[in-house]
């Protein structure tokens, strides 16, 4: 098949290995590999298989509502779904937000940051890396020892702690439930870290599950409620009270030492468990360098957490903007979501049609016309594909370019731009990680790359999170209580016509909606959310995306145990679930796991 | 009749045997989850949230209930899990039966009955939300699983299908039988303090709010995966 433009070799000439839905509803992303007879991946397929036009359900809606209607969107990124929405109504009607409402939101976006990485980290990712079966071998008292040499401040340390954790963890496992555990592949190779190793990367994955619940009640005091907190066009829609008891549910002191006290927990985690165990499992996988894919030449970041309401210049967000292609780190250019010919989707491999091939659209101008066909080399049926033609239409998620590239996003894309732009916190960060492990900045552009930028993001959150809540509190001193700009609430203050953008960077990458209103009611909302960019088919010129150039090259110790599939699916923080089906070359399923 | 094999003590009194001791025995849970699960965006998926809605509008309970609209969140809602003693889930569940007809279920049966025919991400989920509060020792000690056969899933946008919205008022009977075995006596009237879905997307803003199809295409995931007429174009 030869080169990509974007510069991979593909050759799909050896056996084709199938990840695939179970059900239309449970599997939203398939891939297919090929791989050589040394069980290298020579080829790499992504598609979805769901389409989610939010257009169908908002328009004719209150733009002031979609927010409520974006939040249910999917289970994971609720907040940050509901945070861009208002963003993009505010755009298109020029409402500015007071300062306290940029600090509770930046507060709110810095906490899911925390709570996504954590909780992928531990309980969706860990055991791509980690044996929870392994864990029962070691020697409680060895676990202990090395606990305290990965992180002395860690008081949970003791040869008892651990012993009852793998006590508990062995009840478990013998009372054939495994549950949890079930769909590992337990003896496989891959897995390479020592007993003790295990049982304490398994003993922080329950600390985890008591940290998580912890960290998302900033979410219950800020937006009234979780697991679907309140937001409101204009603001935030928790009044701040601290001189009296106030309206029920006002922001008072109490509860500002709540949130205080909440990311304290967060930072004490972070620092003293997340980063240590990554550094520390890092360690037995420093040889795994697979999965950097697009990362070391196309990254993209729409950047977030503006430091004032109302500014999102590049020089004054937190999380960092900017494009980098073609490989070259010295230059990092600006976005600007508005311009029609920066982001636009291509629908050439995509089951859509625009009407003439090779075209590219603006999401203010997005059209989603279905268009089902299957190619030529199709196998199956059009109701149950056994495998994908990749030369022709094959996914249901159209192919977002930047600029005609395909990006990668998420935590890695954003380190890599930060890094390369020398944002101060990330650049040291960085460069201390690499140091204690001893690795090159080209290690960066890797699967483990991927998971380690992510903890180090989930520790700057943490940080940035203290300096919003510092700040949120001198400006309530001085008086200031307001949080909400209600100037422009009534639809009749609104310009007939208008369209507005909304950028957040989510825990998975650059997220984005667009929105156009006409007389008082959305006319199209468009979302580019982060795994369209991610798990992006091919475009036109052949460019492959990227879950399907971090696949490329890997050597998988046992082809119909796809562990090293998913640590990189994985490594990405997909939010699509899917299935995968080990097909032998007659198309023969020979085992199914489940990939998240 | 609905179903044969419901246990609804509202309409079967004889069920209130198996907990006939409620009253004088000890074991009165002291706190209690209502959850309704699923997603509201799809169509019969919607179920849960739905029926935990039309409960909140007619019924007000003792402080010690907390009714909860848990949506698709997975991990998210461990911490209530946690906190109750037991657990009542209104969720639409795949039992291979009409349209429509609601089945209960209890503790151990619960959550192999929510993964017996998975149909959403959603029950994965939580599924797994049920298997990690079991690891950690914190599962609640009675769990209850209303479930109703959907009709329809595969509509984006669209809201409940009439043979599973019929069965709303009897999902509701069976929640306050349920209920009534835990010790706990509704009072007609309104939970104000339930964490329900923003008004915006109840049922009627949200059913009545739709875009009509002509304007905004509805067909989108059956083309992928047809319910009926598969061409076996390339076997």
């Amino acid at each position: 098949m030869g080169a990509t433009p974007n510069g991979f070799n593909l050759d799909n000439s050896g056996r084709r290995i199938v990840v695939d839905p179970v059900t239309r509803i449970e599997g939203h992303m398939r891939c297919e590999v090929n791989v050589d007879d040394q069980g290298v991946i020579r080829n790499a397929v992504s598609t979805g298989t769901m389409w989610r036009g939010l257009e169908v359900i908002l328009k004719g809606r209150d733009p002031r509502d979609a927010w409520a209607f974006t939040e249910r969107i999917c289970g994971v990124c609720t907040g940050t779904h509901a945070l861009t929405s208002v963003r993009a109504v505010e755009d298109a009607l020029g409402i500015t937000i007071p300062d306290n409402a940029n600090s509770i939101r930046n507060i709110m976006q810095l906490n899911l940051q925390v709570h996504d990485h954590v909780v992928h980290f531990y309980h969706l990712h860990a055991l791509d890396w980690v044996n929870p079966v392994n864990a029962l071998r070691a020697d409680p008292k060895a676990t202990s020892e090395l606990q305290q040499m990965v992180s002395p401040s860690h008081p949970m340390s003791s040869p008892g702690y651990f012993r009852d954790v793998q006590n508990r963890l062995k009840k478990f496992v013998e009372s054939g439930q495994l549950g949890l555990f079930k769909n590992g592949y337990w003896d496989n190779p891959a897995y390479l870290l020592p007993p003790e190793a295990d049982l304490m990367a398994t003993t922080h994955y329950l600390e985890a599950l008591d940290l998580q619940k912890e960290i998302v009640k900033v979410h219950t005091i800020f937006g009234g409620k979780n697991p679907h907190p309140n937001w409101l066009v204009g603001g935030v829609p928790c009044p701040i009270n601290v001189h009296s008891t106030g309206a029920v549910g006002a922001i008072n002191m109490e509860r500002l030492n709540m949130v205080s006290s909440i990311i304290d927990l967060c930072q004490t985690f972070v620092r003293d468990v997340y980063l240590p165990d990554v550094v520390a499992i890092g360690g037995f996988y420093k040889n795994w360098l697979y999965g950097g894919g697009l990362s070391s030449k196309a990254c993209l970041a729409y950047g977030d957490i503006p430091e004032n309401p109302n500014d999102f210049s590049p020089e004054q967000l937190h999380l960092p903007r900017g494009a980098i292609i073609n490989g070259n780190l010295s230059e990092v250019h600006d976005v600007d979501p508005r311009d029609p010919e920066q982001v636009q989707e291509f629908v050439d491999h995509s089951w859509y049609t625009y009407g003439e091939p090779g075209k590219g659209l603006h999401p203010w101008d997005g059209v989603t016309e279905p268009n089902y066909e299957l190619g030529p080399n199709a196998k199956g049926t059009r109701t149950r594909i056994e495998e994908l033609d990749e030369a022709a239409k094959y996914s249901w998620i159209k192919a977002p370019r930047w600029k005609g590239h395909a990006m990668e996003v998420g935590p890695l894309a954003r380190y890599i731009i930060g890094y390369a732009k020398g944002h101060e916190d990330i650049k040291n960060q960085v460069e201390g990680l690499l140091g204690t492990m001893n690795l090159p900045v080209d290690a960066l552009f890797s699967t483990l790359g991927r998971t380690a930028a992510r903890a180090l993001e989930a520790e700057y959150c943490a940080r940035l999170q203290k300096h919003f809540f510092d700040k949120l509190v001198t400006n309530i001193r001085n008086g200031d209580e307001s949080t909400a700009n209600v100037d422009k609430w009534e639809p009749k203050s609104w310009p007939r016509e208008c369209k507005g953008v909304g950028m957040t960077e989510a825990p998975r990458g650059a997220l984005g909606h667009w929105v156009k209103i006409k007389d008082g009611r959305i006319e199209n909302y468009q979302c580019v959310v982060p795994t369209t960019w991610n798990g992006s088919p091919r475009d036109a010129a052949g460019n492959i995306g990227a879950f399907e150039a971090s696949l490329l090259d890997t050597r998988m110790e046992r082809p119909d145990e796809p562990v090293e599939i998913l640590r990189t699916l994985h490594s990405f923080d997909p939010c699509l679930a899917c299935s995968t089906h080990v097909m032998a070359p007659d198309g023969q399923q020979l085992t199914s796991v489940k990939v998240r | 009749m609905p179903a044969e094999d419901l246990r609804l003590a509202a309409t079967s009194p004889t069920t209130a045997t198996v907990t006939d001791d409620a009253a004088s025995a000890p074991d009165v849970p002291a706190r209690i989850l209502v959850l309704g699960i699923g997603n509201l965006l799809w169509a019969d998926e919607g179920f849960g949230p739905r029926a935990l809605e039309a409960l909140a509008g007619q019924y007000a309970f003792p402080d010690h209930v907390r009714l909860l609209d848990g949506g698709t969140q997975g991990m998210y809602l461990l911490p209530f899990l946690e906190e109750a003693d037991a657990l009542l889930i209104l969720d639409a569940v795949d039992f291979g039966l009409p349209p429509g007809k609601l089945v209960v279920r209890r503790d151990a049966e619960v959550p192999a009955f929510l993964g017996a025919k998975k149909m959403s991400l959603h029950q994965t989920g939580f599924q797994e939300v049920l298997a990690t509060a079991d690891l950690l020792g914190r599962l609640p000690r009675r769990i209850t699983l209303i479930g109703c056969q959907p009709e329809e899933l595969e509509d984006y946008g669209g809201g409940l299908r009439a043979s599973v919205a019929a069965r709303i008022p009897e999902a509701i009977s069976a929640v306050l039988s349920e209920l009534a075995d835990w010790g706990v006596q509704a009072e007609p009237g309104r939970s104000d303090g339930a964490e329900l879905a923003d008004p915006a997307i109840r049922r009627a803003a949200y059913e009545d709010g739709r875009p009509p199809a002509e304007t905004a295409c509805r067909l989108g995931d059956d083309r992928f995966f047809p319910s009926a007429g598969a061409d076996d174009v390339r076997g």
